[in-house]
């Protein structure tokens, strides 16, 4: 099981994305319409870590929000058998109207995941941009889409597994290609 | 989860903590300015209202169209029913034409079982006669919750026309699972026989009953049910088991009173009660919306053995 970022990576990586954000947002006004909105799970820790190194960097705070998006997934009524997926909270506790809203999750795969969040997203408003931050981008897109922000590429084959483990969710910082 | 939803008995620990948490992320919908999501695009839902319901059809029909269902109703007054259709017959005719689930109030026991053995479509009991009201007794649960941030190791009074209740059967079953102190309350002639064995306390003194409840739920007197005279006047009913200010009094400081209407005001419950800082009352009728949804998101989705 070849670890392909460890704690340290996935750091520096969180924290050249904020660079990068802060410089494509560097317009006037473009920063104080920055909010981030993280996909649950993992993407919710990994928005809050970019606002924390946004906050480091100019001493701004970036609203930050988390998105479940379970009842927008397009293969939840297909399987047959077996239970419905746990439904976590939403909260999004700012207005995205006018806004420029970072959209956060761990891994861009099929991109179904992404589709689904736009849809719940703009359910709350209507957003001046969308972009997209991820923390690994592994291919294999089944829709068009792309990340605006990528901590690292990793080529994978469709068999493997990319795991993200977070210290908030699983105790550690580290990224493994699994199969 | 089974495929029906018809009993709470239906139901293991685990099973309603899950619907308990589910309705707590559905809570967040009705919150939105769309109040909608597109989870069961596509699925048909037929109401099947037997009996009068202003709060539980309301509740059904707002919860399936936040989630985006086609949802249509049937009283038993419009319909065949009244041409002497039997509810059997009824049903395997809505069933010919493929619905996705049916809600079911009736004023027989059962006849959501019934439904059950003859239907595919997945059934969910919104009240049967004197048997269950089981999405009334998770929204009660939901609603404690919320307040006492537990529902273990609570004392949880329930007072009124045991006799005549689906809410108090739903109830105990679900409070005494997950291990409630349950104690019930009400004149000799409308508890029923045998509800000992349910893990109750039985009592005909309010007093002793209400005596440091964390939770008082209070039951309709069920007038269109009653043939026969179960106590002398409502105005003694009102003197002898009504809750008022003064009752309250021998409650837990931070008790909540919870009644799972229609109310009779001055029966069972004094207006300044019921409208007071203890009440409770309007959060359930709030929560029920958010409850109903998770049951039918839950149930919508496969069926073990399905």
């Amino acid at each position: 099981m070849p670890i392909v970022l460890d704690a340290d990576r996935i750091g520096r990586s969180l924290t050249r994305i904020a660079h990068e954000i802060l410089e494509r947002h560097a317009a006037p006004g473009g920063i104080h319409e920055l909010a981030l909105v993280g996909i649950r799970t993992r993407g919710v820790p990994i928005a809050r870590r970019i606002a924390k190194a946004i906050h480091d960097i100019n001493g701004r705070d970036v609203p930050t929000g988390a998105l479940d998006i379970t009842l927008y997934r397009d293969d939840l009524m297909r399987t047959a058998v077996g239970a419905q997926p746990v439904i976590r909270k939403t909260e999004i506790p700012f207005s995205i109207d006018d806004k420029r809203i970072l959209l956060v999750d761990d891994v861009l795969y099929t991109g179904r995941t992404i589709r689904a969040a736009l849809d719940a997203l703009i359910e709350f408003g209507r957003p001046r941009v969308i972009q997209l931050v991820v923390l690994v981008d592994r291919g294999h897109r089944e829709l068009p889409i792309k990340a605006d922000y990528v901590g690292k590429n990793i080529p994978t084959s469709q068999t493997q597994s990319v795991q993200v483990h977070l210290m908030e969710v699983d105790g550690r910082d580290e990224v493994e290609i699994v199969g | 989860m089974k495929k029906d939803l018809l009993s709470i008995g239906d139901l293991t620990p685990d099973e309603i903590y899950l619907i308990l948490d589910t309705t707590e992320a559905m809570r967040e919908i009705g919150r939105r300015p769309i109040k909608k999501v597109p989870t069961l695009r596509g699925k048909t839902i037929v109401n099947m209202f037997y009996e009068p319901s202003t709060r539980t059809r309301t509740s059904f029909e707002i919860a399936e169209k936040r989630l985006s269902a086609d949802t249509l109703s049937i009283a038993a007054s419009t319909s065949s029913a009244q041409k002497g259709e039997t509810l059997a017959d009824t049903a395997m005719n809505i069933e010919a034409m493929a619905p996705d689930m049916i809600v079911l109030r009736h004023a027989s026991s059962g006849a959501c079982h019934l439904l059950s053995r003859i239907c595919k479509s997945r059934i969910i009991n919104a009240g049967d006669g004197m048997h269950e009201h089981p999405t009334q007794a998770l929204l009660d649960a939901y609603t404690i919750r919320e307040h006492k941030k537990r529902l273990d190791r609570l004392k949880v009074t329930i007072v009124g026309d045991l006799l005549h209740s689906r809410v108090l059967r739903s109830n105990v079953l679900l409070l005494t699972t997950l291990g409630a102190e349950v104690w019930v309350c009400g004149p000799a002639t409308l508890i029923p026989p045998g509800i000992a064995r349910l893990g109750v306390h039985a009592s005909t003194s309010i007093d002793e009953a209400v005596s440091d409840a964390d939770v008082i739920m209070m039951l309709r007197i069920q007038q269109e049910r009653m043939h026969g005279a179960f106590f002398p006047s409502t105005r003694e009913y009102f003197n002898t088991f009504g809750m008022t200010r003064a009752r309250l009094a021998h409650a837990k400081p931070d008790v909540i009173i919870m009644h799972p209407g229609p109310m009779n005001r001055g029966v069972e419950i004094a207006s300044d009660v019921a409208d007071g800082p203890y009440s409770v009352i309007l959060e359930q009728v709030a929560n029920g919306v958010a409850v109903r949804m998770a049951v039918l998101y839950l149930l919508a989705g496969g069926a073990e053995g399905d």
